[in-house]
């Protein structure tokens, strides 16, 4: 893969588009297509694209392996944690009517902390399977 | 015009389907699921589902063919004729099918407004999701907030296959005589 | 003419069913592993098709409110299918890493084999 220079080149300027586009989907979920399921995989696909080109050593320096596990369980957590939010102002689970002093700005605060909580775990994830399968064939 | 759009990509998909069906070669298969990934996710744009349509192509054709993909690096390519007999999974499927195919008489033609899918919740969410949550696009503001709870049981999913290959695939091969004492140490750990 | 129009407002179903058929043919017939696991899939995606199909209407737009529409489809099987997607992935994926850990035990990923190998302990 080293002489591969087109190949090299042409990922490095891809990726900083990639991740942008990424948080792109993330963001501008509410007004157009997108949201944290998408934009997950799309971050997890940037740094599969990075260890196809690369090699996994160079894709785990710039997404650790112990930082990818971490993001697994921490999505859910901060999923679960925007209900119990909604409990202790006390409101229903998963209400998020009271997280901000208007309800329907609660609940556009609340679904980007949702969202967030999902881009976490499913980039994570899929990220974390990407690193397993390959490990495994070394 | 949509429909014709949609009977024509529709129509694509069964063929690739086939290939698939009679294609041996596992390298071919990966692929053409590629490809019909793809083809999927344009059906989905004729059929208004955008987010799907994006999460589709980001998934299907990505995602599942890079593990599909590691996992041929695995194993061997090549998939061997069957001894068995295939005149039984005919019969079972052409049945099934049939059984379904006479089920659809009864549902409503594609594309109707008057459709017993859109009379429930789905028109309280379009007319009040920007007052409520001012979210305009429905399909987010349904996802995480008025149906947050199958959302999170849908996370919590993705959570628990995720910790599932790395409980499966992360630890040291089983061969030979590191068997035996990989056994011991799982046993002690 | 009459039927034309009945088959064209059913064809989708029709193909839907085929794709979910197809799949589970694949699934019951062939012995690879990984064959089955595409079957699957397939089968899966045919799933989705039957959830979106319902919920479009003609001439409508995608579910992203604008005063410059009127008609928009149904956004609740869009939002159920997404979900289902990306579990659908996540799920391929640990079957895929049971078919790795299969083939480190048995050497094979086609069950006739691993079945005649069974019987050989």
């Amino acid at each position: 893969m080293k002489l591969d220079l087109i190949l090299r080149i042409g990922t490095k300027l891809l990726l900083p588009f990639i991740l942008l586009f990424a948080l792109y989907v993330q963001f501008h979920g509410d007004f157009g297509p997108g949201g944290g399921f998408q934009a997950g995989v799309i971050t997890a696909g940037m740094v599969i694209l990075y260890a196809l080109i690369f090699g996994v050593k160079a894709a785990k320096r710039i997404a650790p392996q112990g930082l990818v596990e971490r993001m697994v369980p921490l999505g859910v957590l901060i999923y679960a944690g925007t209900g119990i939010a909604g409990l202790w102002l006390g409101s229903n689970y998963l209400d998020y009517s009271r997280l901000a002093r208007d309800a329907p700005y609660g609940h556009e605060l609340g679904i980007f902390a949702v969202e967030l909580g999902v881009l976490i775990t499913v980039a994570g994830t899929m990220t974390a399977i990407f690193y397993a399968f390959v490990d495994r064939g070394r | 015009m949509e429909a014709l759009i949609n009977i024509v990509l529709l129509t694509l998909l069964a063929v690739i389907t086939v290939g698939i069906m009679f294609q041996r070669n596992l390298f071919a298969v990966v692929v053409l699921a590629g490809i019909y990934s793809f083809l999927m996710a344009s059906v989905l744009i004729v059929l208004d589902a955008v987010d799907v349509a994006m999460t589709e192509a980001s998934v299907g054709a990505g995602v599942s063919t890079v593990v599909l993909l590691g996992t041929l690096h695995l194993v061997r390519t090549i998939e061997y004729p069957s001894k068995r007999s295939a005149l039984i999974p005919m019969l079972v499927a052409v049945a099934t099918g049939a059984a379904l195919v006479w089920g659809t008489i009864g549902l409503s033609p594609f594309g109707t407004a008057d459709n017993a899918i859109h009379k429930h919740v789905a028109p309280k969410y379009l007319a009040d999701s920007v007052k409520e949550t001012l979210v305009p696009n429905v399909v987010t503001s349904t996802l995480a907030d008025y149906r947050g709870y199958d959302t999170l049981g849908e996370t919590t999913v993705i959570f628990t296959a995720g910790i599932g290959v790395l409980l499966l695939l992360k630890g040291r091969r089983r061969r030979g005589h590191i068997a035996d004492e990989d056994s011991k140490v799982g046993r002690t750990a | 003419m009459e039927v034309l129009q009945r088959f064209a407002d059913h064809y989708n179903y029709v193909v839907t069913i085929f794709l979910m058929v197809a799949g589970l043919y694949i699934v019951i017939a062939r012995g690879n592993l990984i064959k089955k696991l595409v079957g699957l899939s397939l089968f899966q995606t045919s799933v989705y098709l039957l959830y979106i199909e319902p919920g479009k209407i003609i001439g409508g737009t995608a579910p992203i409110i604008d005063p410059a529409f009127k008609v928009y489809s149904n956004p609740l099987p869009h939002v159920l299918i997404l979900t289902a997607i990306v579990v659908g992935v996540a799920t391929l994926a640990l079957g895929l890493a049971l078919v790795v850990r299969i083939h480190e035990a048995y050497g094979t990923i086609e069950e006739d084999e691993i079945f005649s190998r069974e019987g050989e302990e």
